[in-house]
């Protein structure tokens, strides 16, 4: 048995070569297909892979308390300046009274414009507290952080981003100068490393970029800026009473992080009569990017299906027209003592050799996505950066991560579809009848 | 004396376009081992479908055909295929050669589908090449050939199973007068050595150089003659074909 095997597949590689052309091109459709497989699911990894990357970098064990401007209509109605937002008591309250929180980090943040010797820079003041850093994955790059004594003294001490650092001091060592904001000055302490942006997720956490921060204790912001901001624009004044832009709230375990964020819903809607805060669990982001990955695999895996069965009938288009250029051979081979299901084999056994090379090849081409999808970036970026910009964040930041298992289902697809789109051809190879098919010119 | 192949009663009839066709309607005839015929007959007279019958490659509606002892009238397909690749050696007009498939490995068709190629078989193969005289060319593929060499090598194809029969069909009708010769020649001395052919031609000439001719007229046998110990020619065998007419 296994000899004939061999030699229907000796006979099927040299019937194939016979038209070396036509068996590429044919080839080339499977090829295409298998590729698009492995390229798709790549491409799907890589942006679920950044997205989980992005969440996870607000930590999944923990839960973030925005303080958000009501809208105008509803401040309207009352005269004055209404307070909102989380306060100082809120966030008392759950640091103190829900047990599960491990931690929790008040945060205010203002737009201000930060001056050193005429040089100036627009930024965002950040009051934070030690744990700020650890918890943003920020990294020192000299000097130090704010420490608990610099939070604990109120000092007016400061930590530079890296890029604000470099605008404002290009030439001299910013460790020990005093940095100018409105009518204070700020020691500054320590400069921090560079952090790429986090991405905004929604519309419930804006895009979170570091690079024109500077990081002040909280308690010295409230000392000496307090809660009452007066904007300036455009002829008038408007001014907003605001405690702390955000909470974030570290758990003590990933497990409990739902029921606290539900209990923290609670504290604080008691207080809060207007709708003035918003609560962002990156473990429930973290569930809905899986939902978001799924969906997307199944629906490039259906774009790569259509592709695929495009090359599937690419082959038993070519192998019908094989069959009948071959009636001839057919006739012969029943005349000297082929069975149907010797014809069968021999057909099939082409249809999946195309198909097999072409699985082979396509993942060849799969595993280039990576090289590939970087040069075809990096080129975009050197001669069309206009269009580049265009591109969303994660088009630009994705590196696509191949797919293990993909490899092995591409693989198997190109076996099917060879023995499926090859079945039907080879079928009507075998019932031709023999006389008719000899006398096939 | 043993019969290589008996016929008996044999009707064929197909439909066609609503109409039955009568192909064959009752032949008997019986081909003792080691006879040489001719099956003759203007066209329409049933000698290709006998041929097809003989072969192995359709069945009767009616009647029996033993090859050797079995009954090969009303087995199923695939047995027909092990018949045909175990007991029957076909020549055709057109040569019919495999044209991906070098000499030496047409010559080897019939065996692979029994399902078995040794070492042995293959030196066989070899032999039967070197028989008809193609030991240089064994490399090489069918379009590589002259008609001639590709007949022969379709010859030795038939004799690689050891085969009731060879059945010849027009072998020389492709071929030129010399090179006609030279498979009548191969032919003639396959015979010589006890190999039994049955030989379908309209040829007058090449039928005189068997030893039995026997023609079909209407699905009928009209004429079933010897021509052993006669001095017959061509022009001979033509005369009858007109008498016939």
């Amino acid at each position: 048995m296994s000899f004939v095997w061999l030699r229907t597949w000796q006979l099927g590689v040299k019937s194939l070569l016979l038209h070396p052309l036509r068996s590429a091109l044919t080839v080339l459709g499977i090829f295409i297909g298998v590729a698009s497989v492995i390229w798709l699911l790549a491409i799907g990894e890589g942006i679920s892979r950044k997205a989980q990357e992005q969440i996870e970098s607000l930590g999944a064990d923990n839960i973030i308390i925005r303080s958000i401007k009501p809208p105008s209509e509803v401040t309207e109605a009352v005269t004055g300046v209404v307070p909102y937002g989380v306060t100082r008591d809120d966030f008392e309250r759950i640091s103190q009274t829900i047990p599960t929180v491990k931690k929790a980090i008040p945060i205010r943040e203002l737009r201000r414009r930060f001056g050193f010797y005429g040089r100036l820079v627009d930024g965002r003041l950040v009051g934070c507290t030690p744990e700020y850093a650890e918890i943003m994955r920020l990294e020192v790059d000299r000097g130090h952080f704010i420490t608990d004594a610099d939070l604990a003294g109120n000092k007016n001490h400061c930590v530079l981003a890296f890029e604000v650092a470099a605008k404002l001091f290009p030439y001299e060592d910013p460790i020990g100068r005093a940095v100018h904001v409105e009518e204070s000055y700020y020691v500054v302490v320590g400069v921090m490393k560079s952090r790429n942006p986090t991405a905004g997720i929604g519309g419930s956490l804006a895009a979170q970029d570091f690079s024109s921060d500077v990081y002040v204790p909280v308690s010295t912001l409230w000392k000496r800026i307090g809660d009452q901001i007066f904007t300036r624009r455009s002829g008038s004044y408007e001014s907003e009473i605001l405690e702390l832009s955000q909470v974030t709230v570290r758990v003590d375990d990933v497990k409990n992080v739902m029921a606290t964020s539900d209990l923290i819903r609670e504290t604080l809607s008691r207080s809060h009569r207007l709708d003035d805060f918003a609560i962002v669990v990156p473990l429930e982001l973290l569930e809905q990017a899986r939902t978001t990955r799924l969906m997307f695999i199944l629906f490039m895996g259906l774009i790569a299906a259509i592709s695929l069965i495009v090359g599937g009938i690419g082959i038993m288009n070519i192998m019908l027209a094989t069959v009948t250029e071959r009636t001839r051979e057919i006739g012969i081979r029943r005349a000297l003592g082929a069975k149907r299901r010797d014809i069968v084999r021999q057909f099939l056994v082409e249809t999946v050799v195309l198909s097999v090379v072409g699985g082979m090849t396509g993942i060849l081409g799969g595993l280039t996505c990576g090289p590939v999808f970087s040069v075809v970036r990096n080129s975009l970026e050197s001669f069309m950066p206009e269009v580049m910009e265009q591109l969303p964040d994660i088009m630009r930041a994705v590196t696509p991560v191949t797919v293990p298992w993909s490899i092995p289902l591409a693989f198997g697809i190109s076996v099917t579809i060879g023995v499926v789109f090859g079945i039907y051809p080879a079928q009507r190879a075998a019932t031709m009848d023999p006389i008719e098919a000899l006398r096939h010119e | 004396m043993k019969l290589a192949a008996c016929v008996r009663n044999v009707v064929k009839q197909y439909e066609l376009d609503g109409e039955t066709v009568r192909a064959l309607r009752g032949v008997s005839l019986e081909v003792p081992e080691g006879d040489y015929v001719a099956i003759m007959g203007t066209s329409g007279s049933g000698k290709s479908t006998l041929l097809n019958l003989l072969g192995c490659l359709d069945r009767p509606s009616s009647g029996t055909i033993f090859l050797g002892e079995e009954d090969v009238s009303k087995v199923n397909d695939d047995r027909l295929s092990e018949i045909r690749a175990s007991r029957i050696g076909f020549v055709f007009q057109s040569y019919n050669l495999i044209q991906q498939l070098t000499v030496l490995e047409n010559i080897e068709v019939p065996l692979f589908y029994q399902g078995r190629v040794t070492a042995k078989d293959r030196e066989r193969c070899r032999e039967l090449a070197m028989m008809v005289g193609l030991e240089k060319r064994l490399g090489h593929r069918p379009t590589q050939l002259s008609g001639g060499q590709q007949q022969r090598v379709a010859i030795a194809r038939s004799l690689v199973n050891d085969p009731f029969f060879i059945l010849a069909d027009e072998p020389t009708g492709n071929l030129d007068s010399a090179t006609t010769e030279e498979i009548l020649q191969l032919l003639q001395s396959l015979n010589n050595q006890g190999k039994t052919i049955i030989m379908v031609t309209h040829e007058p000439d090449v039928g005189c150089r068997t030893k039995r001719i026997v023609r079909l007229r209407d699905g009928l046998i009209c004429s079933d003659e010897r021509l052993t110990g006669k001095n017959v020619t061509a022009a001979d065998v033509a005369a009858m074909l007109m008498q016939v007419e």
